[in-house]
């Protein structure tokens, strides 16, 4: 069929042209329309109309151009001051609560980053697939039900800088000493991992909310009525089959939590202390989830001229590698989420 | 999804059912009754800071140095009756309410004519290229572009866009070296742009076609077409985006403390050009920036008085759009 | 069809083969005969047509139209004119090439990606792809098989072609006359003259689709393409768009897509019937219905199998 092949490319040329104007005679207005517009008015393209396609173009162009220049600078910078052997070399401190200097590696704001997401991603997949279950499968009363769901949209519209304060409002109380340091004169430092990963948890609990809905609600009432007939009760029939079946949503909203906590710099600047890990007493885990630390958002905040430490390349290094950790999640909610057909490119 | 009355009678399994509806639901109370208690909880303590200033808390004539008296308060003496409150946040909201409205204004601008090009003009390769980078866009955490602007064009702006001759002329009142709301409002505006644009391709794409052929089988370009039959059908999805927009750009902090300069100055627009690139310092950023005196009770208060104020904003736009979005999908069948 | 007693009978069809005709199991009420009737009782339908008064004028022909959706051919190799005066009708069974046909005559079929044309189509003897396709359009009017009212008030919708064509909006005044012309000729005009405001979505399915026809009268369409106008309507209003057909022939050329044999009956004047994308047959209509010359054409206007 290589004529239509090439017959295809005749239109797509002649496509392209529709910007000229028309080589024959402008037609003749009959009667009725010459009282509606002149002959010179008639035109298919007003100048208005193509200074917005231009305008489009334009924006979409430049979407792409602010995007390849943040991603190339990160790349370049980030290369340049990145050393592998910096990744696994602790920071040097030097001063006794800030990572300061141009010495020194990352090893700290890693693992305080990967502590920080596994525990606030931990916290938050139990309690929001369990809210998700009761919205879609219960519900009842249904007053009740609404209050939830708003009280989940408002979480999630809560910009992170007052989640954090609120978390050191409330860890700051003396019940909650055990989260975190007492000080000698009795007061609650307030700052730990449990904290900060509380807190992070109220990030990614919308996420895991909306997405574990969907996925329940996506399943056909013809499953549910199947497992009732065969005798299951309601909560067997959510854990055997529901559940399972929504895999691949609770999977998709838990990593976006997960590359929205990793991201989230508020709630670290203030509830995590910006020190090297510095675990609180002996016991192995415990000790170092009720010390602080620091992550690679904080260290980049504080190592940049924002904050104290005037390192640049520091900055520029762990941010890239910040960057990178980013995409490599938003690939695989890319990769769980591709049955759903909202590709745009049609 | 509820079971229809009549199988709740099953027999003996009911209780094991009940208890599980009783536990899940109990955690979900829990839950609320928690977000509720700390709601509750921040405006009781935020609740001196605005009973000791009343009204002139917000007032933009009650005048004084905002990070005089932030500094004020922080040095009360410990005697709690003698707690300075003074505080006239009116710099702060001012630099709030500019830095947000004009980036969602351009933002909601940029997003629809870059909607416009997704959906009609971009040829195909361009089209799966721009899928991509729009997630990527949205994904950035708000540090990275927070040190772009700090180091990349802060600088810029200082070295090129603002003339020494207009550092000199303000230096006794401010300094400019490139730290300025306008680059907050420009780097916030490529933040929120990406989520509009998600949102507005998805109500363009839910147009139904019979229309837009429709539209096109009468003679009329493909622009306008496009703009007097989707973009006006799309019109209530646009706003939706608008609004969740503005929450997401008044609770940004971290990126507007870096790149706004941290002063409480309100911009003054009789300024002339310098206007755009004087410093100033939103309501968030403010909350960043003086973190470390929270020990000191009255300016603790003082803080959460500002993330009351925050809270307030926020959240009730963001319950807002959400509310939107769901009557539309009411409306339209629409996967918004 | 009449209180048919039996499943009519089942025709098969084999190119180059007598169709084979399987008879019914006999049962105590049924006959041949009736079934006979059946079939012909299309010639013995009372037709709405009048006989053309004006002369025929050629407004659009196609040579050697061949349309292909990404290499697999849709419609091979048709010459079809289109003439003002008289109304074509296209018939033919599902997915033989008629609606694809239709959609090129006015070059929505370039908005397909995947679809490609070769040879050409002539609007008054000059070439479409020659022409700014958007002027095409506006002389070659579609309405579509579900009406497709903008959700805007009546008046806004026949007002919107001449609106929105051009550097300058004319004002309401303006346009006012040449909106109530639109509907008048459409037959619309007594039945919403009091509510031109009004939502043009609250309309009944017949008059949103006089509506739409109204919408391509206002811009003054000379050529006007139906597809399948009628199926998703009412039979009286139904009766009424073919009412609203044959009045409008004389000045615009009127090709209307139909499966609807009885309708195509009705009101045509040449017919055009296609099958599998090759145009096997066209004619007057009474010869296409009453002699018509190609064994397929045969097989289904008498039995309308598809």
């Amino acid at each position: 069929m290589s004529t239509h092949a090439s017959e295809g490319r005749r239109i797509a040329t002649l496509r392209r042209r529709r910007f000229q104007p028309p080589r024959l005679p402008r037609p003749q207005l009959p009667r009725r329309e010459r009282d509606l517009l002149k002959p010179e008015e008639m035109v298919a393209w007003s100048p208005l109309d193509r200074l917005g396609v231009a305008a489009a173009w334009f924006c979409g162009l430049l979407l792409i151009a602010i995007s390849a220049s943040i991603v190339i600078y990160m790349l370049v910078r980030g290369l340049q001051y990145l050393s592998i052997t910096a990744l696994f070399q602790h920071p040097v401190v030097l001063s006794t609560t800030q990572i300061t200097g141009t010495a020194g590696g990352y090893l700290d704001p890693m693992e305080g980053t990967l502590i920080l997401t596994t525990l606030g991603t931990l916290i938050a997949l139990p309690i929001g697939v369990g809210i998700a279950v009761w919205l879609s499968e219960y519900g009842r009363p249904s007053w009740l039900a609404r209050a939830v769901e708003s009280g989940v949209e408002i979480v999630a519209g809560t910009p992170t800088i007052v989640l954090a304060i609120f978390g050191l409002l409330v860890f700051t109380q003396g019940v909650f000493g055990f989260l975190s340091f007492r000080a000698a004169g009795g007061a609650v430092f307030g700052r730990s991992f449990f904290i900060a990963g509380i807190m992070m948890s109220l990030i990614a609990l919308p996420l895991i909310v909306g997405a574990t809905r969907e996925a329940l609600q996506s399943i056909p009432a013809h499953v549910r009525e199947a497992s009732y007939a065969l005798g299951k009760d309601k909560i067997s029939t959510i854990r055997r089959v529901l559940l399972p079946a929504s895999r691949k949503g609770i999977a998709t909203g838990t990593t976006l939590g997960m590359g929205r906590i990793a991201g989230d710099t508020a709630i670290v600047v203030l509830l995590l202390g910006a020190t090297p890990l510095q675990p609180l007493g002996n016991t192995p885990v415990l000790s170092t989830l009720r010390g602080t630390g620091s992550t690679l958002t904080s260290y980049v905040y504080n190592n940049s001229p924002a904050g104290e430490g005037n390192a640049p390349q520091k900055a520029y290094a762990a941010a890239f590698v910040l960057l990178m950790l980013v995409i490599l999640m938003n690939f695989v909610v890319d990769l769980f989420s591709r049955k759903r057909s909202d590709t745009w490119a049609r | 999804m509820r079971r229809p009355d009549g199988l709740d009678k099953a027999g003996p399994r009911k209780s094991k059912d009940q208890r599980a509806e009783l536990m899940l639901g109990a955690l979900a109370c829990i839950v609320l009754a928690l977000i509720a208690g700390m709601i509750i909880f921040v405006f009781q303590k935020a609740w001196p800071s605005f009973s000791h200033n009343g009204l002139d808390w917000f007032s933009p004539w009650a005048g004084g140095n905002v990070d005089d008296q932030l500094t004020a308060i922080f040095e009360s003496p410990a005697d709690p009756s003698h707690y300075v409150y003074t505080m006239h946040a009116w710099p702060l909201l001012f630099a709030t309410a500019l830095i947000t409205l004009t980036a969602v204004v351009i933002g909601t601008v940029f997003a629809l004519l870059s909607a416009m090009f997704i959906v009609e003009f971009a040829p195909e390769a361009l089209r799966r290229v721009l899928e991509p980078v729009v997630r990527l866009l949205a994904a950035v955490p708000s540090v990275i572009y927070g040190l772009i602007g700090i180091l990349v064009v802060v600088h810029f702006f200082d070295q090129h866009l603002i003339s020494q001759g207009s550092k000199d002329s303000v230096a006794g009142v401010v300094a400019l070296n490139g730290f300025s709301w306008g680059v907050g409002a420009l780097i916030l505006t490529v933040m929120i742009t990406p989520i509009m644009i998600a949102i507005v391709v998805d109500a363009l794409r839910a147009v139904p076609t019979t229309w837009r052929e429709g539209a096109v089988s009468l003679g009329i370009n493909r622009w306008r077409a496009l703009w007097t039959v989707s973009v006006r059908a799309a019109r209530p999805a646009i706003v939706a985006a608008a609004v969740l927009a503005t929450a997401r750009a008044l609770g940004e902090a971290i990126m507007l403390s870096m790149v706004t300069g941290s002063v409480g100055f309100a911009p003054n627009p009789l300024d002339g050009v310098i206007f755009f690139v004087e410093p100033a310092r939103p309501l968030a950023a403010t909350i960043v920036d003086n973190a470390e005196g929270l020990s000191v009770q009255p300016f603790a208060q003082t803080l959460y008085a500002l993330a009351a104020v925050l809270l307030i904003s926020a959240a009730f736009l963001s319950f807002a759009g959400w509310y939107i979005r769901r009557r539309l999908r009411a409306y339209t069948l629409s996967p918004i | 069809m009449g209180p048919l007693k039996q499943p009519p009978p089942v025709r098969r069809i084999v190119a180059d083969d007598e169709p084979t005709v399987v008879e019914p199991p006999k049962r105590r009420n049924g006959t041949a005969q009736a079934v006979k009737d059946a079939a012909s009782g299309l010639l013995s339908a009372p037709r709405r047509h009048t006989a053309r008064k004006g002369k025929v004028k050629e407004r659009m022909r196609t040579e050697e139209l061949a349309i292909a959706y990404g290499g697999k051919p849709a419609v091979k190799g048709v010459d079809l004119p289109v003439n003002q005066g008289e109304v074509l009708a296209m018939i033919g069974p599902s997915g033989c090439g008629k609606t694809t046909m239709l959609r090129s005559l006015n070059r929505l079929v370039d908005q397909t990606p995947t679809a490609t044309r070769r040879g050409t189509i002539y609007l008054d003897d000059e070439d479409v792809d020659l022409l700014d396709v958007t002027e095409l359009r506006r002389k070659v009017g579609m309405v579509f098989q579900q009406p497709n009212p903008f959700p805007m008030s009546v008046f806004d919708n026949v007002a919107y072609g001449l609106r929105e064509r051009g550097s300058r909006r004319p004002s309401r005044a303006a346009l006012r006359p040449a909106v109530e012309e639109a509907l008048e000729r459409a037959g619309l005009l007594e039945e919403v003259k009091d509510n031109l405001t009004h939502p043009a979505l609250r309309l009944s399915g017949g008059q949103q689709q006089r509506l739409c026809i109204a919408r391509s009268l206002a811009v003054n369409s000379e050529v006007l393409l139906l597809d399948e106008p009628c199926s998703a309507l009412d039979p009286h209003s139904t009766s009424l768009i073919e009412e609203l057909i044959m009045s409008l022939r004389e000045e615009i050329a009127i090709v209307i897509v139909t499966h609807n044999l009885q309708q195509a009956y009705r009101v045509a004047d040449k017919v055009a019937f296609m099958y599998l994308g090759d145009l096997v047959e066209y004619g007057e209509a009474d010869q296409v219905f009453g002699a018509p010359k190609a064994k397929r054409t045969r097989d289904y206007v008498r039995g309308g199998f598809g």
